[in-house]
């Protein structure tokens, strides 16, 4: 039972049942400085996220 | 339709189409609030090939503004052909839009690529950014003035622009509070310069960017890893994950302060500024810029 996601050449896995914001908070991400997709498409950070999903997220903040 | 972007300092949620449709009015309303250039006028816009360049481009083609692109070869590779594939991207994306794009490279100009530049003029500790930003600016400003653009556009969002102004107060940097600024008028030397994007958060032009489907570089320039206003950018969005809207204000408010001349220059300033005799573009010494002091001191060793 885990939710996978996946930023760069990183990997992490939650529980399912809990939102995309408290998925990133679990793993430390700063949920402003990623964009989240899943099959392609943007999700927003209330959606609750399911067993066997895969998460790709989108690093935002570039130097300069 | 579904919503695809929240952006909770707006308290509004777009589905794509709107969103795409919410970004470029939102432009035109900017640059027309801050009174950066009229449509009659000839737009250039500095493009990296990243995120927020390109969409300023797309953009403004959109808007219907005669927009041509620059294309500044920095020579940096960083084991990721950074450059190369910056430049790649920054060529098809103006093919594909039948767009104008300027190239002017670094080491074929002035000798040697950033990188070496920095090193042999030792400037910036280690870091090429110092010796970047200050032949960035230089090259920008004499293809805008050399080939006639009126007005020259930069891609800074609000997280660029929030977090440079943390660090000018963090030290209280009057001159340089003073000079941030949406849109800063051309002097004597010195091109136009606007920043179309500067209220948008950087999340929302990387959303535009993925939901226009504008292919732009994703790696990060090799050098900024650990740079300071990544630091900056990191702990301004801990603050905005806990309370929305907090980048937005910190930057309206300093726009509004300094409207109001919280930042007054000192009365002896401002006046002692000189045309560079090589260049032209203003400088604060009797003698040469610091951009051409630099090429020149590299020609002697
Ligand atoms: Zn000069």
């Amino acid at each position: 039972m885990t939710v996978k996601l996946i930023l760069r050449d990183k990997e992490f896995e939650v529980r399912p049942g809990m939102t995309l914001l408290s998925s990133l908070e679990k793993i430390n991400i700063i949920p402003e400085a990623v964009l989240a997709t899943r099959d392609g498409e943007m999700i927003l950070e209330d959606e609750i996220l399911k067993d066997g999903q895969v998460v790709k997220l989108i690093s935002v903040i570039s130097g300069g | 339709m579904k919503a695809s972007v929240h952006m909770r300092q707006h308290k509004l949620a777009l589905c794509r189409d709107h969103y795409l449709e919410w970004i470029p009015e939102q432009t035109e309303r900017f640059i027309k609030k801050y009174e950066m250039f009229r449509r009659e006028e000839r737009v250039l816009v500095a493009v990296s090939g990243g995120k927020d360049s390109l969409s300023l481009w797309d953009i403004l083609h959109r808007l219907g503004y005669q927009a041509d692109g620059l294309y500044i070869g920095l020579g940096i590779d960083g084991g990721v052909g950074y450059s190369d594939e910056s430049h790649r991207l920054s060529e098809k994306f103006a093919s594909e839009n039948g767009l104008r794009l300027h190239v002017v490279d670094v080491a074929k100009e002035y000798g040697q690529p950033i990188p070496i530049l920095a090193e042999m003029s030792h400037r910036g500790q280690g870091r090429p950014c110092a010796v970047c930003g200050l032949a960035k600016r230089h090259i920008m400003n004499r293809i805008a003035r050399d080939l006639g653009y009126d007005v020259l556009a930069t891609g800074h969002n609000l997280d660029d622009e929030a977090a440079v102004l943390f660090g000018n107060t963090l030290q209280w940097s009057g001159n340089f509070l003073r000079r941030q600024s949406p849109a800063l008028r051309e002097s004597p030397g010195l091109a136009r310069k606007v920043k179309p994007l500067c209220r948008f958060y950087e999340r929302e032009m990387a959303a535009y960017a993925l939901l226009r489907g504008i292919e732009y570089i994703y790696e990060e320039c090799p050098f900024a890893e650990g740079a300071t206003s990544i630091y900056y950018k990191e702990l301004l969005n801990r603050l905005e994950t806990d309370k929305p809207g907090s980048k937005l204000i910190f930057y309206l408010r300093f726009l509004e302060a300094r409207e109001t001349g919280l930042f007054a220059p000192a009365p002896e300033e401002a006046a002692n500024l000189h045309p560079c005799p090589n260049c032209g573009q203003p400088t604060s010494t009797d003698d040469l810029c610091s951009f051409c002091r630099m090429i020149e001191k590299l020609k002697t060793v």
